[in-house]
């Protein structure tokens, strides 16, 4: 099967000498949800910049799906919606208008614009708003407004360029609720996020990128299983002197009711229980230190062993 | 399967482009339409009425005659090029030009598409403005083609004009430095208030190198039939302007002069 996103050997260097891609080479398969990470200044934008001709390369090869975006222009502009990391609508247009001159960019009569622009403000729970000018609407649902502007010509690849950044929860859950309906319903769905939560929950697989290269290309369930360690938070009943002993784990006191506990892979949780009930230790509750991919990211990145 | 953007679509995306211009400078017609009509009026008053009857006939017709057609012509390359700068420059400034960049407009309708809208304020401007002198001066009309191409001529090539000044600019201040320092001079020094044949030789041989100075006399020959150049020469001049212009604007937004890193 032809990739949604073929990137051959890219190189991008600014004009003030900054080499911000190093020769990435990265496959997308078509209905795929996949995560983009990496830190500020990585080269995620400039990544997507170049798919979306708003940042030219200095060398290599992007094709959406099969052809090449410089000598398809046209049609792989028509298969590509992207969702930018900054606002850029005119905040004075109205929402419903914003929607609707996107779609005859694309060159869609005004009756389908307008019937699109409603389906996509509806289903993003903006279309209270569809008469009013963008610059009244919440963070969030400007953010929203963006992915609504993008799914208008209902393009086959939608890259987002950190769309839940500063929006609060019940806004965030929504929107992973709405990409992931959409995802199944075949449309191909690059994401880049910091927060590492969201790729986990919503990516099957992964990419990171450091200093404009590719240092992880793989499955995300891949990728969870070479986490060595995990540390668990416990909180407890019963109020601590000292820190129990735990024979072959990992162990650190934090206050008086709660202790971080190391595992690694081949050891099972049921062995710290026991202990712990040995020593009349009773857990009321327990979560992740951090974020399992959240780690795995801080390794990576820092190059440092697991 | 479409390898090209065919003409229907690429009709809905310059129509697209061209409503979105005029329903911008319509929702700010405080800011784009009232101005000019009221400086417009003032002239009409203070040179025209109080100072032109002191000041007699000039080319056979009373002075507020005369300089009718030169302020409808300031008016309308005035408003041409202050809308396309302004709509690109701000679009440009808060990245919702992006919009059009990753869609499949050909650049070339892009370009067309903000020429019309300011063609479009332009004629707006220069229509309202026609409308006034009608309350200070009689209704002339020497030949009606000549007239509406040359203003309409004109104000494609202040809107190009308009257009290269916002792809260069880097910030607000950029938009007015042209307008300011270049554009104002030469309207003024073109012939909008008096006939070069007043000028001493050296002052009226330095106008011919004024483009304005074509574009006011060729408006003034279709309106009042009387014109201080040939006024074939006049309207090849503005062609050519067209011509140059255009290609280079649409040079600049292959490259991404300002737009594309």
């Amino acid at each position: 099967m032809t990739p949604a996103i073929s990137i051959r050997d890219l190189h991008k260097t600014y004009d003030n000498g900054h080499k911000a891609l190093n020769g990435i080479s990265l496959d997308v398969k078509e209905g795929d949800f996949f995560a983009l990470l990496g830190a500020n200044g990585a080269g995620k934008s400039t990544t997507i910049g170049v798919i979306s001709t708003l940042v030219r390369k200095t060398s290599g090869t992007v094709e959406v799906f099969g052809k090449n975006v410089e000598s398809y222009t046209y049609e792989t502009k028509l298969d590509l919606g992207v969702v930018p990391q900054e606002i850029n609508f005119n905040h004075f247009e109205k929402v419903f208008d914003i929607v609707v001159t996107q779609g005859g960019y694309y060159g869609m009569p005004l009756k389908l614009a307008k019937a699109r622009a409603e389906k996509y403000l509806r289903q993003l729970g903006l279309w209270d708003k569809h008469n009013q000018q963008a610059r009244v609407l919440s963070g969030g649902m400007k953010r929203r407004l963006l992915i609504a502007r993008a799914l208008v010509h209902e393009p086959k690849l939608l890259i987002l360029d950190e769309p839940t950044a500063g929006v609060d929860i019940e806004l965030r859950r929504s929107t992973w609720e709405f990409l992931q309906k959409i995802n199944k319903q075949g449309t191909t769905i690059i994401l880049t996020t910091h927060y590492l939560e969201e790729a986990e929950n919503l990516c099957r697989n992964i990419a990171m990128i450091d200093k404009g290269e590719i240092v992880v290309n793989t499955s995300m369930k891949q990728l969870l299983q070479t986490l060595n360690q995990e540390l668990f938070v416990l909180d407890t009943f019963e109020s601590m002197l000292s820190p129990p002993d735990l024979p072959g784990f990992t162990v650190n006191m934090v206050d008086e009711h709660t202790l971080e506990v190391g595992l690694d892979r081949k050891q099972s949780l049921n062995e710290v229980f026991d202990q712990l009930s040995a020593q009349q230790v009773r857990i009321k509750s327990m979560r992740n230190k951090s974020n399992r991919l959240e780690q795995l990211f801080v390794s990576l990145l820092n190059r440092e062993p697991q | 399967m479409k390898t090209v953007m065919d003409t229907s679509y690429k009709f809905i995306a310059l129509q697209t482009i061209v409503i979105k211009e005029v329903r911008r400078f319509l929702r700010i017609w405080v800011q784009t339409l009232v101005p000019p009509v009221i400086t417009i009026a003032l002239y009409f008053v203070i040179f025209g009425s109080l100072i032109g009857n002191r000041i007699g006939q000039m080319g056979g017709y009373t002075y507020m005659e005369f300089i009718v057609p030169g302020l409808i012509m300031m008016a309308v390359i005035n408003n041409s090029y202050a809308n396309v700068v302004s709509s690109f420059f701000s679009q440009k400034f808060q990245r919702s030009i992006e919009e059009l960049l990753v869609s499949p407009v050909p650049n070339y309708i892009i370009l067309t598409g903000f020429v019309i809208g300011g063609v479009c304020r332009g004629m707006a401007v220069g229509l309202i403005a026609s409308i006034i002198s009608l309350f200070f001066s009689g209704v002339h009309m020497n030949n009606i083609l000549i007239t509406v191409l040359v203003v309409m001529l004109a104000s494609i090539v202040f809107s190009l004009g308009g257009f290269i000044n916002a792809v260069y600019a880097n910030k607000f201040d950029d938009i007015s430095i042209i307008p300011t320092f270049v554009l104002t001079p030469l309207i003024y020094l073109g012939g909008v208030f008096y006939s070069v044949e007043l000028l001493p030789p050296f002052w009226k041989a330095v106008s011919q190198i004024n483009p304005i100075f074509y574009m006011v006399n060729a408006f003034r020959y279709g309106v009042l039939g009387i014109s201080d150049v040939d006024i074939g020469f006049a309207i090849f001049m503005l062609l050519l302007f067209a011509v140059g212009l255009f290609s280079f604007s649409l040079w600049l937004l292959h490259r991404g002069k300002g737009l594309r890193h």
